[in-house]
């Protein structure tokens, strides 16, 4: 039998390390050991298919209750590719977030912030042939959190992507551009190459927005390649 | 080209997306020998990490319409994750290695910043002496952190330590 190609490394400094002591949950939750060597074989190149029969999609955040969700409208929208630029086609997207005051409807968050009974917060897609995915949501507050005195996370959108194999799991966070609480998060700067951080926030486009409805920013998102690395021009 | 996008931790909140019955992977009504595998997920003083999501993913027996291949559960107040699913069967390795029968365990959490990935093994399968993973893990003590126990009829645990004494091995994929 032919061995499955390799998924390529991750670009080192394009990944935030484990131990990243200015984020405080780090500290007992990383390995001390380094991590061991696994060769990919048929476990780690291949994953999971989701059909929407069996994980029905959800791409629209904004009306899950009885009245439109409260807050600013927004679309998030962009394109899976992996690192060769291929479109990563037919995968799921999922999103979850707080809503517009900074409060997520999870029974853990204790901020003193309103509930808006008409957002949950979570929302399901599947990515197009084209790679690409949107979805209506609220733009999410900004909210307390107890790392260090006086830490707010930045406005944020929690992203999990999967693409074709156990390999290429991905789970971050989308940033909204120009928000002055980026600079303190230990979270967004645990990332340590500058250009890969940066990558974290969405940019905003006129193309995504609608007009009389709602603004559009754009969250692309490049899932890992395989085999060889493809020569610097 | 530019390289795959930053991961950042998957938060205390994950749980928005949640649905329970994803820890049942015999839900859709897959054949074959029935199990559970449970654990705790323990942090650097031994205590239960209560808020983590723990995926698990296994190339056997393949992924069809009874069977989806991939769960995520919960970890509750003592830590443990559960799942329900079908005993996985060896599966080709690299060159002409056979790989003992494993499941893929993916494990995402408040104070990951990224996925931490582990293996379990089935304690008193024959091929796990053979597995070019467990082999290449010299210390046994090390290599037993990827192996599940039986825990009763049809029910296998296994633990996961992120740090300190006893920690699991953590792979790098």
């Amino acid at each position: 039998m032919t061995d499955p190609t390799q998924y390529r490394p991750l670009t080192p400094g394009t990944q935030p390390p484990y131990d990243a002591p200015g984020y405080l949950g780090t500290i007992k939750r990383h390995p001390k050991q380094k991590p061991h060597p696994l060769p990919h074989t048929i476990t780690e190149t291949t994953g999971p298919s989701f059909s929407a029969s069996h994980f029905p999609p959800l791409a629209d955040l904004t009306k899950t209750g009885d009245k439109p969700a409260l807050g600013e409208r927004i679309i998030v929208a962009g394109r899976i590719t992996d690192e060769d630029g291929r479109p990563v086609p037919h995968t799921m997207v999922e999103i979850w977030q707080a809503n517009a005051t900074g409060r997520y409807d999870h029974p853990a968050d204790q901020h003193d912030a309103p509930l808006d009974p008409n957002f949950h917060g979570a929302g399901r897609v599947f990515t197009d042939a084209d790679g690409r995915y949107r979805f209506l949501t609220i733009r999410p507050g900004a909210y307390p959190w107890p790392n260090h005195r006086n830490a707010w996370r930045p406005n944020h959108i929690h992203y999990s992507y999967f693409g074709p194999a156990f390999a290429t799991r991905l789970v971050t966070q989308m940033y909204f551009p120009g928000d002055p609480l980026l600079a303190f998060d230990p979270i967004f700067h645990a990332v340590p190459d500058e250009h890969a951080r940066n990558r974290l926030i969405a940019a905003f486009d006129l193309d995504i927005t609608e007009p009389d409805f709602a603004l559009g920013y754009r969250f692309d998102v490049v899932l890992r390649g395989r085999g060889a690395t493809p020569m610097e021009e | 080209m530019p390289s795959a996008t930053a991961s950042q931790t998957i938060g205390p909140y994950w749980h928005l997306l949640e649905d329970p019955s994803w820890a049942d992977l015999t839900r859709f009504g897959a054949q074959g020998e029935r199990i559970t595998l449970t654990g705790a997920v323990l942090d650097g003083d031994g205590k239960p990490c209560s808020d983590a999501c723990v995926e698990i993913w296994q190339s056997d027996p393949p992924v069809s319409d009874s069977f989806p291949g991939f769960g995520r559960s919960n970890t509750d107040a003592d830590g443990k994750y559960r799942f329900t699913t079908v005993k996985p069967g060896p599966v080709p390795g690299r060159g002409n290695a056979q790989q003992a029968p494993h499941i893929a365990i993916c494990i995402l959490s408040r104070g990951l910043m990224r996925a931490l990935v582990t293996r379990a093994y089935f304690h008193g399968e024959k091929l796990n002496a053979t597995d070019p993973l467990l082999l290449s893990i010299e210390e046994p003590a090390r290599r037993s952190t990827l192996i599940a126990r039986p825990a009763g009829d049809a029910a296998w645990r296994m633990d996961v330590r992120l740090q300190g004494d006893g920690e699991t091995v953590f792979l790098d994929v």
